[in-house]
């Protein structure tokens, strides 16, 4: 993870088109800007980053497997969203997501992280889906998905 | 039709924190109710759940930003519980 850059996805380590899931890895950094300020004297991960991590796994899931990474999918809601331990610089976490709606112009996933097996975090979250704003955004997105394993041949399809 | 309208009137008076009395058959969910797109969105989302559909929106926004069909049709509660009994009915044959 470089939270920093927003980067909270290392790697997907498990994707099922057909079950609509997927797993990744994400190593909280030992250190960071961020845990100077959250808090002094008392690094956490900030609860806003652990949604922020879940909507990511869920944005990849739905991207890919729902629309071949043609379209974004923008985090417009948060529910029931729970933080259930606290998360310390270190922590190697596994984010998941499965699929539970694919609306129109919508997508809604079931979020969770866990830290060696325990969850930590859940949420349900909910993307507009919407096409590309302009093609930086576009490159820059597909960069990142192969960055962290999301399956060549999609990429090559969106690229194409 | 009855079954249809009293589903979609409970989703959106639980939503989106509406007094059930207030939603009526002629009421136009954007004008006169004043559901934003976000709150639409969980409304389309239990309406979907409620019916195991997948109601068309980006097809019935783009009709009616084209002009092509007027927002009652698709936004006025009878068209859209007109709507979502196609949708069943299209699914069930």
């Amino acid at each position: 993870m470089r939270l920093e850059y927003f980067q909270m996805i290392d790697r997907v380590e498990a994707l099922d088109a057909e079950a609509r899931t997927l797993r990744a890895a994400c190593a909280v950094p030992e250190e960071s800007p961020i845990f100077e300020g959250h808090f002094p004297g008392y690094p956490i991960m900030p609860g806003v980053l652990l949604i922020e991590t879940m909507a990511q796994a869920g944005g990849w899931l739905v991207m890919g497997v729902l629309h071949r990474f043609s379209h974004m999918a923008f985090l417009v809601q948060a529910r029931e969203a729970k933080l259930r331990s606290f998360v310390t610089p270190g922590a190697a976490l596994t984010a998941e997501a499965r699929i539970l709606h694919d609306g129109s112009g919508y997508a809604v996933i079931a979020g969770a992280i866990r830290e060696g097996g325990k969850r930590v975090a859940e949420a349900e979250i909910i993307y507009r889906i919407l096409p590309f704003p302009n093609e930086t955004l576009r490159a820059r997105m597909l960069e990142t998905a192969r960055r962290v394993g999301m399956p060549a041949e999609w990429l090559e399809q969106a690229a194409s | 039709m009855s079954t249809t309208f009293e589903t979609v009137a409970g989703i959106i008076a639980e939503t989106c924190d509406i007094p059930r009395e207030k939603i009526t058959p002629e009421s136009h969910v954007i004008n006169d109710l004043g559901i934003d797109s976000l709150d639409f969105l969980d409304v389309a989302f239990a309406i979907d759940k409620a019916f195991g559909i997948k109601m068309p929106l980006e097809q019935w926004t783009q009709e009616v930003n084209e002009g092509s069909v007027s927002s009652d049709q698709y936004f006025v509660l009878t068209g859209l519980c007109a709507n979502i009994d196609k949708l069943v009915a299209a699914k069930a044959a």
